[in-house]
């Protein structure tokens, strides 16, 4: 288990109810898709696994950690890069922060642009790449803390559907390679089935799970999964259970 | 192109990125360097033939219309009497340059701190920017009589009343840019356990940057002003005058042309501040602010 929420209650400063209710367990080594309407809290519950921000009411328990999340990265719907500094910067800033020492983190960063696939892309600052190149230089930022957990806000919804696909296959390779635990938060029913190992289907706001499904798909999913019955199959069902919890 | 290249080195160490789509927006060409210069020529050419047509006319109504020296002298005898008094104007353009260099180097060491100090509390903020508007506000010209009054050394006073006039767009430029940091960044800052100071140098300092090199360019060219209006008010001669002064004193005199060649040297000296603060900020921003880079296309 990595963490556990509990009934947990959000509500912001100025009275918005983002959350009420909500249980979500997030377990070890899944992908697990975090699936609502827009508006639904999915990117509070989000940002409450990772820490940012404190819960109303219920509550929120990590493993091993002190009352803390631990190692986690993080992928906002944006880019989020700094314009000022190059790709490799970027990348690196997680452990400058935290003051690893300049070999381990320029070995760690070599590692991270690697597996995203920018090498030779160091030097370029981010306005001169495209969105799925910017998104790629985001991911890398995540992964180079080397995190137990990567929480992803919504990461390729900005994205035309060809980037966003090759992006879904490379995350999903990475994933199958490295076994991080993944919490992805999408509105997409396709992108949840095609990624995940569960998908928690969530109400309108104010946001509690409606519905889990576990997606027994064997991995590695390849395109050809896409055009599957059983990829048809599991978009019906969890379409219908959107729909319901939308309803409800 | 070398993205193109790069591109397909990274497809054939790995088969399977041969479709890296999103890779194929390469890295943004540098455009040939011949092509920027003629560019910048060709954009030259109007302003400069317009002034060129400007001047001659100017010499020629001068001329035919045989308006005395003392009215309106023509381009030409300006230049001939810049070139004959240089030995009073130039050691004036060093004094005027001094205060103008001192008030815009105390107003960005002030603005900036200023700025920063606003930004570590709301409540600091609303306290004092209200005076700083009111300074900012009243008119230099106003005060600077009782600044002179005030303070003893006369290129102090002068000094200052161009800080008051110089100071405000830095400070607000700055504040602002401080402000502005992405909050999605502050998030992934504080994800990462930053400190305070981190966050400043890190993602304020560069984030104000834009705003503050903005601001500068502005100030930059008021600080001349505040210096010159400063110096009308106090009015002092002697060897200790600068370019304002020299202005007056023409008036009192009628040397009408000397007029119009201190004149021409304020302006100057604007001109090259201004040009020279907006290559410090192209110089700074180039490799990223928008405003600094071609755009494609």
């Amino acid at each position: 288990m990595i963490a556990r929420l509990q009934q947990v209650d959000k509500v912001y400063a100025n009275g918005v109810v983002a959350l009420r209710g909500l249980d979500l367990d997030v377990g070890e080594g899944e992908f697990l898709s975090l699936l609502g309407p827009s508006g639904c809290g999915k990117s509070t519950v989000l940002r409450l696994v990772a820490g940012l921000g404190e819960v109303s009411g219920g509550r929120i328990e990590w493993s091993g950690g002190n009352g803390r999340p631990g190692d986690i990265g993080f992928v906002f719907q944006e880019p989020t890069l700094m314009p000022w500094a190059t790709v490799w910067k970027n990348v690196l800033l997680p452990l400058k922060l935290r003051g690893v020492p300049l070999e381990e983190a320029e070995a760690r960063g070599r590692e991270a642009i690697g597996m995203v696939g920018l090498d030779g892309f160091e030097h370029a600052y981010p306005r001169e790449l495209s969105g799925g190149m910017k998104m790629r230089v985001s991911i890398a930022r995540a992964l180079v803390t080397h995190p137990r957990v990567l929480l992803m806000d919504e990461p390729f919804a900005s994205l035309d559907e060809i980037t966003r696909f090759k992006l879904d296959n490379d995350l999903l390779a990475l994933w199958a390679r490295q076994r991080w635990t993944v919490v992805f938060v999408t509105h997409s029913v396709y992108e949840s089935v095609y990624l995940s190992t569960r998908i928690a289907v969530m109400t309108a706001r104010p946001g509690r799970t409606a519905s889990e499904v576990a997606i027994d798909a064997p991995a590695p999913r390849d395109e050809s999964f896409r055009t599957s019955p059983l990829y048809n199959e599991y978009c019906r069902s969890v379409s219908a259970r959107l729909a319901e919890a939308i309803r409800s | 192109m070398s993205g193109g290249s790069r591109m397909s080195s990274v497809s054939s160490i790995e088969p399977k990125r041969a479709a890296v789509g999103d890779l194929d927006s390469t890295r943004a060409a540098t455009p040939p360097r011949r092509a920027d210069v003629w560019g910048a020529a060709r954009r030259a050419l109007p302003p400069v033939a317009l002034g060129v047509a400007g001047l001659v006319a100017w010499e020629l109504l001068v001329r035919l219309k045989e308006i005395p020296y003392y009215i309106l002298p023509g381009p030409l005898l300006v230049i001939a009497t810049l070139v004959k008094d240089w030995g009073t104007l130039y050691p004036s353009l060093l004094v005027t340059l001094a205060i103008t260099g001192a008030a815009l180097l105390v107003a960005t060491v002030a603005g900036v701190l200023i700025a920063i100090l606003f930004t570590q509390s709301r409540w600091i903020e609303r306290s004092l920017f209200p005076y700083a508007v009111i300074l900012q506000v009243t008119p230099v010209v106003a005060i600077a009589p009782l600044i002179i009054i005030w303070v003893k050394s006369i290129p102090l006073a002068l000094l200052i009343c161009a800080w008051i006039v110089a100071f405000f767009p830095i400070v607000s430029n700055t504040t602002l840019g401080l402000n502005s940091a992405d909050h999605n960044l502050l998030n992934l800052f504080q994800l990462y356990g930053a400190s305070r100071r981190q966050v400043f140098w890190h993602l304020k300092l560069p984030s104000a940057m834009p705003y503050f090199l903005g601001g500068l360019r502005i100030s930059g060219g008021l600080a001349l002003i505040g210096a010159v209006v400063a110096e009308f008010v106090a009015g002092t001669g002697g060897v200790q005058s600068g370019l304002a002064y020299r202005v007056l004193e023409s008036g009192y005199t009628m040397q009408i042309p000397r007029m119009f060649a201190a004149l021409l040297m304020i302006t100057g000296t604007g001109i090259v501040i201004f040009l020279a603060l907006t290559a410090l900020s192209h110089l700074v921003l180039r490799s990223w602010h928008e405003s600094a880079v071609k755009r494609e296309g």
